[in-house]
């Protein structure tokens, strides 16, 4: 193999996992670091900057840093049971919680205008993080919104005892604050108008707003009883529906099915189900709001397909299912066909509709210049987010169809770049390097100044609001957040991927010290050999692909130094039992350039 | 040292042995000794080999003396039976528990401190005795715990940290313990597990005084040029005369060492080991050419390393004695007074 070229950002980047899984790349680690030295403020606004809205995500985020956390790699099972990665997302929440309440003064100032003007379509997180990026700039920034208050689906769709408003008010708050942007309670009817009033730029985050049809028979009959799911938690958000009927049921198994189905709970729904087409562990809905809906006594039904909705004198009274089973077919795809069981029919007096979202955008002319692919999403560069229209943008949902709030602030970082960067006359396309900070954690002998030992403790809960009280009231928030007690507790668990273990070969005497220290076995001395054949060699053979051997060659011996990062614990005991200083624990802060620095003429 | 213990993770994929325990369950508390230090590569290997030998840890004892290695049976078999001892003394004290139990397994760590100046008498006499028992001298050549001046077994002529070179004639702990009658004597070196943890392994299945003498680099007191314990020095002089490829009715060991001609050697338990030679002339069954070569190497200035002495038929302290298979220690009263009528025809016999 070839001597890992450390000097990449990329390198150890991959290495923290969680960072690396997040697609707004925030530096996890530091901040959770931050909260357990209690230093809440700093922690807040290292995610304010790379992920734009801490609180809000704090509850809602779908978390792809979690599964990726190397704890759920290295835990034993026999020691602290199940393996469970740090709850970073719930820390997060920790910084924005205890942050100083005078923390609006850490925030940016908008500095004068440059002159140039950016219109935001849809008042989301991916126009807001748009906005906040390009208003330091000295840019002019107008947001346009169907609905009369900004953060679009964060508002609208995330039901207020998951999210309260007040969250979403401060932070929306934060970056209005900013300056140079301005707010228009406005449905855009035409990309053509617009692009008339003199924009520079054109950015696209209405979102997917289209939910999709349910398409049965009775559908129409009983339509007065049927809700689309995203409409209908839109109208709970804004207290136009207050009430709901006794028996529920909810078809769909992603996360809007998980929220209006414990909506429902709290709108006077006592006999509430979940019923979805497919097997209980392939729905879409993340697994921690699956147990939560669970928890509030609804059950959820699967392998059912709703085949007709049954009425009498126009009024709903249920809905009736086909079984299916899963099959899968030699290419491993799933079918679900029949079982041949006499159909299932469940009464109801209400049915919620979340079978997905869809794209729509029926405001933008087909001759307007932005070319549409045969699935109506529009056409865009994958890194610039550049439309066939060289002044229009898109982002958040409305750029690659639903994803999530993390991914609408991690485009929305890429789309003000490229905005930027045209504006200033350069190429989109060249994209800037991460920024990358590196500092040895050696403070003495046997002295690091970040805390090296792993804690063997167990994932902690975040408490909940107890059940009776929190069904009584839609506006209660069930989940209370970590005390700064059990957040330390929990903080201490994270393995600080990001202090790297940095070998340095021309200083190795080849003792075999730090091999025979590893707890994890990730260290070997060994012939070098092609990557296959060297990861059946090593102190334990590195069988999880996902993850790099770091290879430093240039020993006497002519062997090579080849580490495992897989399972590495960022203990330090390799460099603490290095006699010469040929490892050290290095910290590499590595953050992704904004808007702000992206450009080589400011 | 460190100020943190060992983490008790682990890597996902570590194995447990036939007894039921994986290598981590083999090591001790976290190592006190200088770091880079080669004993704890020494003892590393220790643990590598009793967990490749499915060894049940209360079923060793390990004896030690004083000195850098004698400190070192802290840091590993931490669930095994330990005896710190006074200077030089340990081959005694193992000695007396080996009599008293010879149903254990029995490795004494020494150091050339220990072994070679306040202990010497005792080492020659444990291994005349052929008291059943690994003795593994970790030798760096120097006297750590007190700065590092020269200790018995540095080589004439080889230079201190200071610079001042060594006037006195050394004391090859391979020679004496083969002249003394020792019937499984080795060399090896710390930095090198590949041929140390197959030596250990054979070691301790043999049934008779086995050496190994480990050159092991004092990385604070003699680890620069001019040394001749020095990891570079031992790298660049280690003569190995073979290594061991298979202990019969054990996993093969698998080795990159170039491959040499084949030796396999039966032993006293009708076991087979065999060795891979890396020098045809040697023959480590043959005891008048085998040191003939360990002088002619050392005055060379070449660290010969391997197996360099092996009796397959050796025969133990308890066999020269005679003394029941019954470990002495589990004998009842019944079996030490057997009564009045035994007494008696043992008294009629020496009338």
């Amino acid at each position: 193999m070839k001597a890992t070229d450390i000097s990449n950002p990329d390198y150890f980047h991959k290495v923290v996992d969680c960072q690396w899984a997040c697609p707004a790349h925030t530096p996890v680690p530091e901040y959770i670091r931050l909260i357990a030295h209690g230093r809440y403020s700093d922690a807040y606004m290292i995610n304010w900057k790379s992920n734009v809205f801490p609180g809000i995500l704090g509850r809602t985020c779908d978390r792809p840093c979690e599964p990726a956390c190397r704890r759920t790699r290295v835990e034993d099972e026999t020691v602290v049971g199940k393996r469970e990665p740090v709850a970073i997302c719930r820390l997060k929440r920790v910084a924005a919680d205890y942050k100083d309440d005078d923390i609006g003064a850490m925030m940016p100032k908008a500095p004068a205008k440059n002159g140039k003007r950016v219109a935001c379509v849809g008042g989301g997180p991916a126009s807001l993080t748009v906005a906040r990026d390009l208003a330091v700039l000295g840019y002019e920034i107008t947001i346009f919104d169907q609905d009369p208050k900004l953060g679009g689906f964060i508002r609208t769709q995330i039901p207020h005892f998951r999210l309260p408003e007040s969250v979403i008010d401060e932070e929306v708050g934060f970056i209005v604050d900013i300056g140079n942007i301005e707010f228009k309670h406005k449905r855009i009817d035409s990309m053509k108008a617009l692009l008339t009033e003199g924009y520079d730029a054109v950015f696209v985050g209405s979102g997917a707003p289209r939910g999709r049809e349910l398409d049965v028979p009775g559908r129409q009959e009983a339509g007065a009883n049927i809700h689309i799911g995203i409409d209908w938690l839109s109208s709970v958000s804004f207290g136009h529906i207050t009430k709901v009927g006794k028996r529920v049921i909810v078809l769909g198994g992603g996360n809007t099915a998980m929220d209006c189905c414990r909506t429902a709970r709290r709108l006077g729904g006592e006999d509430v189900k979940v019923i979805v087409r497919s097997g209980f562990e392939e729905m879409k809905a993340s697994p921690w709001e699956k147990e939560d809906a669970i928890g509030e006594d609804i059950p959820i039904l699967n392998f059912l397909v709703p085949k007709a909705v049954t009425h009498e004198n126009g009024k709903i009274t249920g809905v009736t299912f086909e079984k299916v089973k899963a099959e899968y077919d030699a290419k491993g795809r799933r079918n679900l066909v029949p079982t041949g069981e006499p159909d299932p029919h469940y009464p109801c007096d209400d049915v919620l509709v979340a079978i997905g979202q869809e794209n729509s955008f029926p405001w933008i002319e087909a001759d307007s210049g932005i070319e549409f692919d045969r699935w109506g999403l529009p056409k865009l560069s994958e890194t610039t987010f550049a439309s066939s229209h060289p002044q229009v943008f898109f982002g958040g949902d409305a750029a690659f169809g639903p994803k999530n709030i993390i991914w609408a602030a991690a485009h929305g970082h890429d789309a003000a770049i490229s905005i930027h960067k045209t504006l200033q006359g350069e190429d989109a396309s060249e994209r800037p390097a991460p920024g990358m900070n590196i500092v040895s954690q050696k403070m003495g002998i046997h002295e690091w100044s970040y805390d090296n030992a792993p804690s063997d403790e167990n994932r902690r809960k975040v408490p909940h609001r107890a059940k009776a009280e929190a069904l009584k009231d839609i506006m209660a928030e069930v989940e209370l957040g970590f005390d700064p007690d059990l957040a330390w507790k929990e903080a201490q668990r994270c393995l600080n991927c990001d202090v790297q273990t940095v070998f340095a070969a021309n200083l190795c005497i080849e003792c075999d010290a730090c091999v025979d220290i590893c707890p994890m076995d990730s260290i070997s001395f060994v012939d070098n050999a092609e990557e296959s054949l060297l990861r059946g060699t090593l102190m334990a053979p590195a069988l999880n692909l996902t993850q790099d051997i770091y290879i430093a060659d240039g020993l006497k011996t002519g062997r090579v130094m080849a580490k495992d990062e897989d399972v590495c614990l960022h203990c330090g005991l390799c460099a603490e039992r290095c006699p010469t200083g040929a490892w050290d624990m290095r910290k590499y802060y590595v953050e992704m350039t904004q808007a702000e620095h992206a450009c080589h003429k400011r | 040292m460190t100020y943190i213990s060992k983490p008790k993770l682990h890597h996902p994929g570590l194995l447990k042995n036939a007894a039921g325990f994986t290598r981590r369950d083999y090591e001790g508390a976290v190592s006190t000794l200088c770091a880079g230090c080669g004993h704890d590569s020494i003892s590393a290997a220790i643990i590598q080999a009793c967990y490749e030998l499915d060894i049940l840890p209360h079923q060793v004892a390990k004896l030690s003396g004083i000195g850098c290695s004698s400190k070192a049976p802290t840091y590993f078999l931490g669930a095994s039976h330990g005896f710190n001892t006074v200077h030089g003394r340990m081959p005694s004290v193992m000695t007396g528990a080996n009599l008293a139990n010879r149903d254990l397994i029995y490795m004494g760590v020494s150091g050339d401190g220990d072994s070679a100046s306040i202990g010497l008498g005792q080492f020659a006499h444990v291994m005349r005795r052929g008291l059943n028992m690994v003795y593994i001298v970790m030798n760096n050549g120097v006297y750590g715990l007190t700065k590092g001046q020269f200790s018995a077994t540095a080589d004439k002529g080889s230079v201190s940290k200071k610079g001042l070179p060594n006037s006195d004639s050394s004391i090859d702990l391979v020679s004496m313990a083969i002249l003394m009658g020792a019937t499984f004597v080795g060399r090896s070196f710390s930095g090198d597990k590949r041929q140390l943890v197959p030596l250990i392994k054979a070691a301790v299945q043999h049934k008779g005084a086995a050496f190994i003498d480990v050159v092991s680099p004092c990385v604070a007191f003699n680890n620069h040029a001019g040394s001749t314990k020095s990891y570079d020095y031992v790298r660049e002089h280690n003569d190995a005369v073979n290594f061991i490829d298979f202990i019969e009715s054990r996993t093969e060991i698998t080795t990159d060492y170039a491959a040499g001609t084949l030796q396999e050697v039966q032993q006293h338990d009708g076991s087979t080991l065999r060795l891979r030679k890396l020098n045809d002339a040697y023959d480590p069954c043959d005891k008048v050419t085998a040191l003939n070569q360990i002088q002619k190497a050392e005055a060379a200035g070449e660290v010969i390393t391997g197996l360099l002495y092996l009796d397959p038929l050796p025969k133990d302290l308890h066999e020269n004695l005679n003394t029941v298979d019954t470990p002495l220690n589990a004998l009842v009263e019944a079996d030490l007074c057997p009564g009045q009528a035994a007494l008696d025809k043992f008294n009629a016999g020496l009338r």
